[in-house]
């Protein structure tokens, strides 16, 4: 499909269009932090924010959700299973990382068993990723080849080039997407292609330069278990780590849940939530806990995204370089200090 | 909402906590006296108004009550000497939170009966189940889990 | 900062401590992490600058279960949780070999962040006695920043610069207070019932329940907490609905009240910027106002006043007259 455009201007009347047919899922300030929220007419919209604090992966795969409802009359008990998501819903202003991150989770929960809820909502909504025009300090999304510049594997991409966005439709949902924004999109001239071709270009420069732009995965991937598990560096590097969840719950491929039941005092619900393996009580059995230390469960973490993952998924890594983690952490342990800290230990240098 | 059936009217859940040695036994007399109070109030029977934790509090508005009282032996008299002076200080701190985050004052509220004072259970529990019909269902400290 | 690593070389040296708590340089200027360094030469990696400012005396429970003496370097403010501990019997006086730091107020990269500044390289100028000014440097040029508008907000309520508890100190401490604690607090109080829910509604709004609140806190020693127990009919880790996030931030606080010194590391490490320690120091100022001026930590033996009264102290009812109007 040719490239398009939109003037910024244009934007509240774009996302007026589409939530009147679609629910519209864009970063929004709340309370000066940006996150993605449901559009209406009073959300302070915030699109052009490099980094939501959390991921869009709710948008998909919600922090918290009910399965099914357990209700109780007299002696007869109804199950009622919550309905599956049966209506359009567009994800707007996702950038190329997270995109990633949405084909991380694509893996475990489409391949089978399929998980309902989350195919429900895949086949559902429609992604408009926005192309980043400057990635911060503690971007690494090139270590995974990730473009950041051209997200791949979306609806729609957008490109924000001064103070107009090119938009190209990538996919039929694109497409009809497109088609709803109607004449608020024109089409795009030979001079927009060179503003956009010299924007690309600058992103591409700014990534150059930036701290982590040497940052390569060497000696992490697929089969290295037996090579890093029983390392020392380990117990070193997890000796900061205040076992809270915030890596796990800002990051956009985390994927482990839990299942719980909610008393209602009129019946159960029965729900899923996150998890993270960073939690005492995470995969906890009858038996007690598999991981008993928090060095075991530190490792965890890092050995899934960086070697299990990819041993069991054809050397896709769990991580798509988006530096949340390295933005949030309490206590400034991060994935690329892990990553460095074994091919130091590798080369025989001491940290 | 919880509507009375036949009037349609918001019929309000009370929970009063009660220590197990006066104030329990001034609902008792309260009871045997036939003093009136409404059958809104719910009682829950406590060892002591010291073990009545803050999330005792929270836990019975996220389980749809309306307002939440704790009653308990005067300053002084408690059965285990001292209990009730540590219940009036969390309680003192649990409320103020409580009107910080903007939940309406009247919704929580402390008192001392005996197991002497019937009268004094019965006028209390009418007197708040009033405070709580006017203040209307809790909507700010509500658990939507447990609506409906 | 070479003082302090030569210190810790010389007491690793003379076996007085086994083992060095402090803080070891990060992959930025801007992002150390707390670390154990078990010889002389792992002390290189040691760094003590603006942006130190996690409190190591949470720490210190887990060192004092481990063999022989930790040398531990405290801020002036991390003293009072220390003692605070101390009071509560968490942590050993006797595995702890404390050097008191001097500390001229802790950075906060968000604050620098939140100046338009991005694309960061390095930052300059953080040392305790360094400059007045911090240079930021990144790929789009350099900045300065004065170094008071890139702190932390508890800096500038800072308690002073005097250490509670220490076996000897190093570095001179300087006075960042210059605005009122209790002011924030104050300023909700003053607010009508409808527009102090909608605050708290929406800061609240944004918790992940990461725990990291709970997990940082000096204060939050439990081994199990409440809100990890599968017995207890709440969701720990999940944001599942408005009176959990609730119950959740009270609670936490509630459970701290009286003992929190109000190191503000709940509001530091919060990855989505809610103001934790205005529910602390409103416990604060609420026992302060009732019960008595009280700061927790200030030494080793006080009862704190949520396990003490007098006879005479004020009614519940007292919320009344002193809350919303």
């Amino acid at each position: 499909m040719a490239m398009m455009k939109i003037t910024r201007d244009a934007l509240p009347a774009l996302y007026a269009r589409i939530a009147a047919e679609q629910s519209l899922i864009l970063p929004v300030k709340t309370a000066g932090q940006t996150n993605f929220g449901l559009w209406n007419e009073t959300a302070d919209v915030d699109l052009y924010a490099l980094k939501t604090v959390k991921s869009a992966k709710d948008a998909f795969f919600p922090q918290s959700e009910t399965l099914y409802t357990c209700t109780t009359e007299d002696k007869k008990i109804t199950i009622t299973p919550e309905k599956l998501t049966d209506e359009q819903f567009v994800v707007f202003g996702i950038k190329a990382c997270d995109v990633q991150g949405i084909k991380v989770l694509d893996k475990v929960f489409l391949s089978a068993p399929v998980d309902s809820f989350y195919a429900a909502r895949r086949a559902h909504g429609t992604i408009v990723a926005m192309a980043c025009s400057a990635p911060s300090e503690s971007c690494f999304c090139h270590a995974f080849g990730i473009d950041p510049t051209e997200p791949a594997d979306a609806d729609v991409v957008i490109w924000p080039v001064g103070d107009t966005l090119c938009w190209k439709a990538m996919t039929e949902k694109g497409e009809a997407l497109t088609a709803l924004a109607g004449d608020l999109l024109t089409a795009a001239d030979a001079a927009d292609e060179t503003a956009l071709e010299n924007a690309k270009a600058f992103t591409k420069s700014v990534m150059q330069k930036l701290p982590y732009a040497n940052l390569t995965l060497e000696g992490w991937g697929a089969d290295k278990t037996d090579e890093k598990f029983n390392s020392p560096v380990w117990d070193d590097l997890y000796k900061g780590c205040l076992a809270c969840g915030t890596c796990t719950f800002v990051c956009p491929t985390c994927q482990c849940y839990d299942i719980k039941d909610y008393n209602t005092g009129k019946g159960v619900q029965r729900y899923r939530c996150w998890d993270s393996c960073m939690y005492s009580d995470f995969t906890m059995m009858a038996h007690g806990n598999n991981r008993n230390s928090q060095m075991q469960r530190f490792r965890q973490r890092f050995m899934h995204k960086l070697v299990y993952f990819p041993t069991n998924n054809d050397g896709m890594f769990s991580c798509v370089g988006c530096g949340r983690c390295v933005d949030k952490c309490p206590a400034s342990l991060n994935i690329v200090k892990v990553i460095r800290a074994f091919q130091k230990a590798e080369k025989g240098e001491t940290k | 909402m919880p509507l009375n059936e036949k009037t349609g009217e918001f019929t309000p859940k009370i929970v009063a906590f009660c220590c197990n040695w006066c104030s329990y036994a001034g609902a008792d007399l309260a009871g045997s006296s036939r003093l009136a109070y409404p059958a809104e109030v719910k009682i829950i029977r406590v060892p002591c108004s010291c073990r009545v934790n803050p999330m005792f509090i929270l836990r019975a508005f996220e389980k749809g009550a309306d307002g939440v009282i704790l009653c308990g032996c005067h300053p002084g008299d408690c059965h285990y000497s001292t209990g009730n002076y540590y219940a009036r200080r969390r309680m003192t701190l649990l409320f103020s939170m409580l009107d910080y985050i903007g939940v309406e004052k009247g919704r929580t509220r402390v008192e001392w009966v005996s197991a002497a004072e019937g009268v004094k259970f019965s006028t209390t529990m009418n007197e708040f189940a009033a405070k709580i019909h006017e203040l209307g269902p809790n909507v700010r400290l509500e658990d939507l889990r447990c609506k409906n | 900062m070479q003082e302090l690593i030569n210190r810790a070389k010389e007491l690793l040296a003379d076996g007085t401590v086994v083992r060095v708590l402090g803080w070891r340089k990060g992959d930025m200027d801007y992002n150390p992490e707390v670390a154990y360094f078990n010889s002389a030469e792992e002390l290189d990696n040691f760094v003590y600058d603006g942006f130190c400012g996690a409190n190591l005396s949470k720490y210190m429970i887990e060192a004092s279960k481990l063999e022989g003496k930790t040398l531990v370097f405290l801020k002036p403010c991390d003293t009072y949780s220390f003692n605070q501990l101390l009071c509560e019997h968490r942590v050993d006086r006797d595995k702890a070999y404390i050097i008191g730091v001097g500390c001229r107020g802790k950075l906060d990269i968000e604050k620098v962040k939140a100046q338009g500044i991005s694309g960061i390289t390095a930052v300059s100028g953080t040392e305790l006695d360094g400059p007045d000014s911090i240079k930021v440097s990144t790929i789009y040029g350099d900045f300065d920043v004065a170094y008071t508008d890139a702190m932390l907000e508890r800096c500038h309520v800072c308690k002073g610069k005097e250490h509670k508890i220490y076996d000897e100190l190093i570095g001179e401490s300087k006075d960042t207070h210059d605005m009122d604690r209790m002011a924030a607090v104050a300023a909700i109080e003053a607010m009508s019932p409808t527009e102090k829910f909608a605050y708290f509604q929406a800061e609240l709004s944004k918790c992940i329940r990461c725990n990291a609140c709970r997990n940082v806190c000096p204060a939050c020693s439990c081994r199990k907490c409440v809100f990890d127990s599968t017995k207890f009919d709440s969701q720990q880790k999940a944001n599942v609905d408005s009176f959990e996030e609730k119950m959740f931030h009270i609670i936490r606080a509630f459970h701290v009240a009286g003992r929190c010194t109000d190191c503000g590391e709940c509001s530091r490490v919060c990855p989505q910027g809610i103001p934790l320690h205005l529910f602390n120091r409103k416990f604060i100022k609420d026992i302060d106002e009732l019960y008595g001026k009280y700061q927790a930590g200030e030494t080793a033996d006080q009862r704190a006043p949520l396990v003490n009264f007098t006879f005479g102290d004020a009614e519940p009812s007292i919320v009344n007259e002193r809350g919303s109007k």
